[in-house]
């Protein structure tokens, strides 16, 4: 069992420009993530959780201190490598979705593989297994405007899932779906979570979500408030 | 990857149609509009060229000197030789003899006294020869408004208004009062054949179109004319050509000792013609960059509206692990792909409109009633091989530096904040 973190934060600081000084939306952060993790960042909103989530993502930098996300430091990338990081490791679901619109589901979930230049009937296969764990695979010549919220979410989870990344960035995945859904997808995300051993990080305040996540991460004002390994057998 | 752009662009038409139609208008404005300001122009330097200064003209230099004057004291002599060199010296070319004068015109009635009298322009040119190119030159047979071509020696045609001034009927008498070559008074009777009306207020005045033979015996120009000339067998005027025939001819020919050697003058050094020509060439350029900047400053912002529609789209496509030079690389490849379609339909259909403006023609007479400069009432449109393409390429690149304006603004943008505003 290979116990080396996948994520590594030290003192993490992120300063916003505000006016004529600076906000601080991270005030040192420091958080190991293990591979396979099943986690929740909580707190109200403004605590913290999207700022948090886009530096582990590698979409934004660190002001101060380190995040070491699969070893490679978040702050030193450049560009092209942060891309590179994103392309092969990780996975974003939104709270929007964030469907192409004008695509189909397989055409959506289909992108990355084509960013990676996986060949044709390769990707037919993985679109389709992916589509699978998510249960659309009758849906694949849908567009996103027929689909209810709750599919389309299923749709960017198997897009987020389908090159099978180390880690899932979830930023509230459930805000804009009604219990039944919520539930669905969680569990959807549970079952990839135990079977491909995919770190799933999610940023919420959702109860449902709360009630799913091995680990609790408290963020309040830019600080790590609290951090819980709930035991589920 | 192709594929899924271009898929892209047929599904969206906010992404696709806006572009095109504003990329495929523009260019089939500038298409029609270079071809009409083509034509203009092209049938202006004609009209001049086949009334007055031809493609290139050939006087003494003495009467260059004091052309506007049409001093046949100092015309060219020996012009029957000379039409016989010429055609050999220069084949691309075809050469007429023109006689210029001006006198009074003079109808007597029944006892000889004068009845009416006024001042007339004439133009000799060779009237009578079966197939003379000069009749199909001056448009002579469609300008005939009463009567028909003079056929026989010493008939003349007049500008109709002037013969309605002086009440004169095809088959009257007519007697021209003017100056012999050697200065002597002199008076010839001419027939009326018939009256032209060319739809231009110079012309229309008070001109006298004779034959050169009767001129000759008229004011006493044997072998002589005060002007020759020449025309492009191609038809149009082309300045590089006719620059090559002007420099031949005048190494040849003109001595500068000599007033009375012969000098060649090339259509823009005559008439003012020079500006004319000048913004013929010019106005190519300055339409594709009027054309360039407009349709950029169009697309630009068109792709700006877009572009807004689509941060959602290009932050996932970065969050995915897409570059950023590589959205910004997909946004052009797709503005090249409506810019090509754009100005292929824009070029299509100002091609139709350009093709229908040369065959129609639009009658501006009505414009031109008070116009002293020499132009044609009916102004055609003419497709050149640069009609072609002048829309196409502009069409394609406006298309492509408005995205890459409109696309800066998204590659500036910090990742994350993509997000932000889809949220906003
Ligand atoms: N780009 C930005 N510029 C300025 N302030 C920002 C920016 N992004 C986030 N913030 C601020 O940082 C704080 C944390 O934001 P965020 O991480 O989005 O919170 P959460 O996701 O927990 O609701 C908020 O007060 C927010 O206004
Ligand atoms: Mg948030």
């Amino acid at each position: 069992m290979n116990n080396e973190p996948v994520i590594r934060i030290k003192d993490l600081k992120k300063h916003f420009p505000s006016g004529s000084g600076r906000f601080t939306a991270l005030n040192g952060i420091d958080l190991l993530f293990s591979k396979g993790e099943f986690t929740g960042i909580i707190g109200p909103s403004g605590s913290g959780k999207t700022t948090l989530l886009n530096i582990i993502g590698t979409l934004d930098t660190p002001s101060e201190g380190e995040a070491l996300i699969l070893g490679r430091s978040a702050g030193s990338l450049s560009a092209k490598e942060s891309a590179a990081l994103r392309k092969s490791q990780l996975g974003f679901i939104f709270q929007t979705y964030n469907l192409f619109p004008v695509y189909t589901v397989f055409e959506n979930v289909e992108f990355p593989l084509l960013l990676q230049g996986v060949e044709s009937s390769q990707r037919r296969k993985m679109v389709l297994d992916a589509l699978e764990w998510v249960g659309l695979t009758d849906k694949i010549r849908s567009r996103p405007a027929q689909l209810s919220g709750g599919e389309s979410q299923r749709v960017a989870i198997a897009r987020a899932m389908v090159k099978r990344p180390a880690i899932v960035l979830a930023d509230e995945p459930t805000a804009n779906l009604d219990a039944k859904n919520s539930h669905n997808i969680l569990q959807t995300m549970e079952k990839l979570n135990r079977e491909l051993r995919t770190t799933f990080i999610f940023a919420t305040h959702d109860e449902k979500v709360i009630g799913y996540v091995r680990r609790k991460i408290f963020l309040f004002d830019g600080k790590v408030a609290g951090d819980e390994i709930i035991n589920k057998n | 990857m192709i594929k899924f752009l271009f898929s892209g662009l047929i599904r969206d038409k906010h992404r696709s149609l806006i572009p095109f139609l504003v990329t495929a208008t523009g260019v089939m404005l500038t298409v029609v509009f270079h071809a009409w300001m083509t034509g203009v122009l092209g049938n202006s330097i004609e009209f001049n060229a086949r009334f007055s200064t031809g493609h290139v003209k050939i006087m003494t230099r003495a009467y260059a000197e004091n052309m506007s004057q049409t001093p046949n004291d100092l015309a060219i002599l020996g012009t029957d030789t000379l039409m016989n060199v010429l055609p050999q010296l220069f084949p691309e070319m075809l050469f007429a003899e023109r006689i210029y004068f001006g006198g009074i015109v003079d109808i007597p009635d029944k006892n000889g006294e004068t009845r009416a009298q006024g001042p007339a322009m004439g133009i000799g040119i060779d009237l009578l020869s079966e197939n003379s190119p000069e009749i199909e030159r001056l448009n002579l047979a469609s300008s005939l408004k009463n009567g028909q071509l003079p056929v026989n020696k010493n008939e003349v045609l007049l500008s109709n208004k002037f013969a309605e001034k002086l009440e004169l009927s095809p088959g009257d008498t007519l007697t021209l009062v003017s100056t012999t070559m050697y200065g002597e008074f002199t008076l010839h009777n001419f027939t009326l054949a018939g009256t032209v009306e060319f739809g231009n207020t110079a012309l229309d005045r008070g001109t006298v179109i004779a034959d050169l033979r009767d001129l000759r015996e008229a004011l006493n120009m044997d072998a002589a004319a005060g002007e020759i000339l020449g025309f492009l067998k191609t038809g149009t005027y082309d300045v590089v050509q006719t620059t090559a025939v002007t420099n031949r001819f005048n190494a040849r020919f003109l001595v500068e000792e000599d007033e009375f050697s012969l000098v060649m003058k090339n259509l823009p050094e005559l008439n003012n013609m020079g500006f004319l020509v000048e913004y013929s060439d010019k106005i190519k350029g300055i339409l594709v960059a009027v054309f360039i900047f407009a349709m950029s400053l169009i697309l630009w912002n068109a792709g700006l509206l877009g572009g807004l529609r689509r941060y959602g789209e290009f932050g996932m496509r970065l969050a995915i692990g897409e570059e950023k030079s590589h959205v910004y690389l997909t946004m052009i490849i797709e503005s090249s792909i409506i810019g090509f379609f754009g100005s292929l339909a824009g070029t299509a259909t100002g091609l139709a409109i350009a093709l229908y403006l040369q065959n129609q023609g639009l009658d501006l007479g009505f414009m031109m009633k008070n116009a002293s400069i020499m132009m044609p009432s009916v102004f055609r449109a003419q497709i050149t091989p640069a009609t072609w393409y002048i829309g196409f390429i502009p069409g394609v690149i406006s298309a492509q530096i408005g995205t890459m304006l409109a696309g800066m603004g998204i590659y500036k943008r910090q990742t994350s904040q993509l997000f932000k505003e889809l949220e906003a």
